[in-house]
């Protein structure tokens, strides 16, 4: 199938390398002179993804397609895309104008053009009269601009920037993401551009591809990426939020930190569970507590320039962060309003854990490639394959490695107004998820225990979530 | 009193090191027929030696040339297989690149008398006629491994995405190899040529054992003959000298250019 509209099509892309898995099934589109970010933190594929637009590596399966043809086993100097590269990249051995000539000599464009059209680019990036300079003499801002003019000097269809302002300082990244976005318009090509800033993403893109461990999160415009996270990740990764466990009552009525809130959220059905995210410059702190839909105590307040950060503890024992330009002094009483509109409603990607496992004998069932203890199990046969389910906070984690049936380290932390929801990485390379009190960093490595009680057997057609 | 120590220790041993080719060098300025036995200052040796008027003048004027082309032939050819190994070794990933980098400093560790023998019998078994082209397929054996040594730390320090630069630019993997890799290891592949022209230059194991029996001789084995039939030609002590010399001065030539390197990739 063709379709026009679209300059770039990636269709099931999955990579590993070894057995990791760099790209999970993933697929993108792409509108013609759209600006597009792939947002995500180190490790999540997104490098590995511009890679393979570009043409340097082969996707395991998938196809990719760059306006309506397909590329997917093109080498690299056939693409009609160009690519600014994190660490520069130029040619040490060339001045700035040879660098940028470099691809317009390839294509044998006659000598006169390629003057015009070096002198235009150089323009472009605010460089006029560097053509003869070594590029070696120039600072890593200058650099960078050099790499930016030699890609658009190919005039490609789409231009791919790998982390190109990662190197820079703050004034300079700030000051180049705006000569960015103005270029992207008077060029009017297609910008892939690949970061790991969430606020670079959210100042430059018309579309935001969030991504983790190889799979697309979210995609969407900088607004819906913020406002309307569609699960705790997203939340977590773009900006401050506050995410809490809670319960959807009924359509437009939602229960969380201990209250009972309208929403404008609706199709969840009832008493479900959901995760509320609340970011911190929505919640309305005020000192009447009267008209205040719950009370809280502030617990501390720090002047952020704009605005004040405070953290409160709620009626019910929930920590959530505020955002106000007015500072409340610390073991203040105050009141607490959400708005509907502001509360997000996202589906719980899981409520427990769920694992297959397999009955060893009366009191054993083994999971996770370990054995484990459980009550007398009644109705099942030896060697019967099993659904093994184990509740968020009925996982011990201890200090001591060699202590736990299992070993792994934590992987990813959320915090939950009242806990942590851990995702802990075993050695096996299972995930498994944990809610608590106790302070983990991500990276620590931990022992994992599971009480008898605790393990839940069930039949594997049963459907009991 | 211990630095006073420390600098005569050092001076003893450079004095040991290079009395033999001082002696050779000094001696090089007298007629004397016998070594050892000065006769007066004269500059005759040398000028015989330039003017060919000695005994045996064709053979040695013959063994200079046989020397120059060889290790220029060698050089050439051991850099242009260097090069391109040094490339593929630097894209290999994990074991083998550790395996295939190991194999390479073994020519080199390896005494040259064991490398010339196994040749020799290489040939023998091969029944290659040996010649000419035996000892400059030798030399390039001894010299190739050097010149990937030069080179690849030079792929070591470049940013990887240079290359991918060049192909996302729209340059063919030949053209960016042509036009980008390659001027950027050309120091690397100087200083390989040069230290790998000096290796076949002092070459003498490895090509008295490749010759074969044609009469074919270089420096380092008609000296050799040349000792054996009865005390040294005295014009092979100006030539020893000005060889000497010569490497010296490739030597410093090839220190100069790591130092400017090191200095360059520093900045």
């Amino acid at each position: 199938m063709e379709n026009k509209d679209y300059i770039i099509e990636l269709n099931n892309i999955s990579k590993s390398f070894g057995d990791k898995v760099i790209l999970d099934d993933v697929s993108i589109k792409v509108k013609k002179g759209e600006f597009v970010t792939i947002l995500g933190p180190s490790g999540c594929g997104k490098t590995t993804l511009l890679r393979l637009l570009a043409g340097f590596g082969q996707a395991d399966k998938g196809e990719i397609k760059i306006n309506g043809k397909d590329y997917t086993d093109i080498p690299p100097h056939l693409r009609p895309v160009n690519t600014v590269f994190q660490r520069y990249a130029l040619f040490p051995h060339l001045d700035v104008y040879e660098n940028i000539a470099f691809g317009l000599k390839l294509q044998k464009v006659p000598a006169p053009e390629i003057d015009k059209c070096v002198r235009k680019v150089l323009k472009m990036v605010s460089m006029t009269d560097y053509e003869d300079r070594d590029v070696e003499s120039l600072s890593g801002g200058q650099q960078q601009r050099v790499a930016i003019a030699r890609a658009i000097a190919n005039q490609p269809k789409v231009l791919l920037l790998d982390e190109p302002l990662a190197a820079l300082d703050l004034k300079m990244r700030k000051d180049m993401q705006i000569e960015l976005k103005e270029m992207h318009k008077k060029l009017g090509i297609t910008f892939i551009y690949v970061t790991h800033d969430q606020e670079e993403a959210l100042t430059l893109s018309d579309t935001i591809i969030v991504m983790n461990e190889g799979k697309i999160q979210q995609i969407g415009t900088p607004t819906d990426i913020y406002n309307e996270p569609q699960n705790s990740f997203v939340a977590d990764f773009i900006g401050e939020s506050n995410i809490l466990n809670g319960t959807m009552i009924k359509d437009k009525l939602v229960e969380f930190a201990g209250h009972e809130f309208e929403c404008i959220d609706e199709g969840f059905g009832e008493n479900a569970p959901v995760d509320v995210v609340v970011r911190p410059e929505d919640i309305y702190i005020v000192r009447n507590l009267e008209s205040a839909q719950f009370t809280a105590t502030v617990k501390s307040c720090t002047f952020k320039g704009v605005h004040y950060e405070m953290f409160v503890e709620t009626d019910k024992g929930y920590e959530l962060m505020i955002q106000d330009y007015n500072a409340f002094a610390p073991d203040q009483e105050v009141g607490l309003i959400i708005r509907p509109a502001d509360i997000q409603v996202m589906h719980k990607e899981r409520t427990c854990n769920t694992f297959e496992g397999e009955v060893v004998d009366a009191t054993h069932v083994k999971f996770l490639w370990e054995t484990f203890e459980t009550l007398p199990l009644e109705g099942f046969e030896h060697g019967e394959k099993v659904k093994v389910q184990v509740d968020f906070s009925k996982i011990d984690l201890i200090d001591h490695v060699e202590d736990g049936m299992l070993e792994g380290d934590v992987h990813f932390i959320i915090y939950k107004g009242d806990h942590y929801h851990l995702t802990i990485l075993t050695d096996d390379g299972d995930h498994i998820w944990v809610d608590t009190t106790d302070i983990w960093d991500k990276g620590d490595l931990v022992g994992i225990n599971i009480a008898p009680a605790d393990i839940k057997i069930s039949k594997c057609n049963e459907h009991n979530d | 009193m211990k630095k006073f120590f420390a600098q005569c220790y050092i001076w003893f041993l450079l004095v040991l090191l290079y009395a033999p080719i001082v002696f050779i060098g000094i001696f090089s300025f007298t007629e004397s027929k016998v070594l050892g036995n000065w006769t007066g200052f004269s500059t005759k040796l040398y000028s015989n030696l330039f003017t060919g008027n000695m005994q045996g003048t064709g053979s040695l004027m013959s063994a200079i040339e046989n020397t120059i082309i060889i290790a220029l032939i060698a050089a050439s050819v051991a850099t242009l297989l260097g090069t391109v190994a040094a490339i593929g070794i630097h894209n290999m990933r994990g074991r083998g690149k550790q395996a295939i980098s190991f194999l390479n400093n073994i020519p080199i560790l390896n005494p040259d008398i064991i490398t010339g023998v196994s040749l020799f019998l290489l040939f023998v078994f091969l029944h290659v006629s040996q010649g000419y082209v035996t000892v400059v397929l030798a030399h390039i054996t001894l010299c190739t491994p050097y010149v990937v040594l030069n080179v690849l730390p030079r792929l070591t320090q470049m940013n990887p995405n240079i290359y991918e630069a060049a192909l996302d630019l729209g340059a063919t993997p030949f053209t960016a190899l042509k036009k980008v890799l390659l001027p950027m290891l050309k120091p690397g592949m100087i200083s390989g040529f040069i230290l790998a022209f000096t290796m076949s230059l002092d070459d003498f194991a490895i090509t008295f054992f490749t010759r074969g029996t044609v009469g074919l001789d270089t420096l380092s084995t008609y000296i050799y003959t040349d000792a054996r039939k009865g005390g040294l030609t005295p014009e092979l002590r100006p030539l020893i000298t000005l060889m000497f010399v010569g490497v010296l001065v490739l030597l410093i030539v090839i220190n100069i250019r790591a130092m400017r390197n090191a200095k360059n990739s520093q900045r």
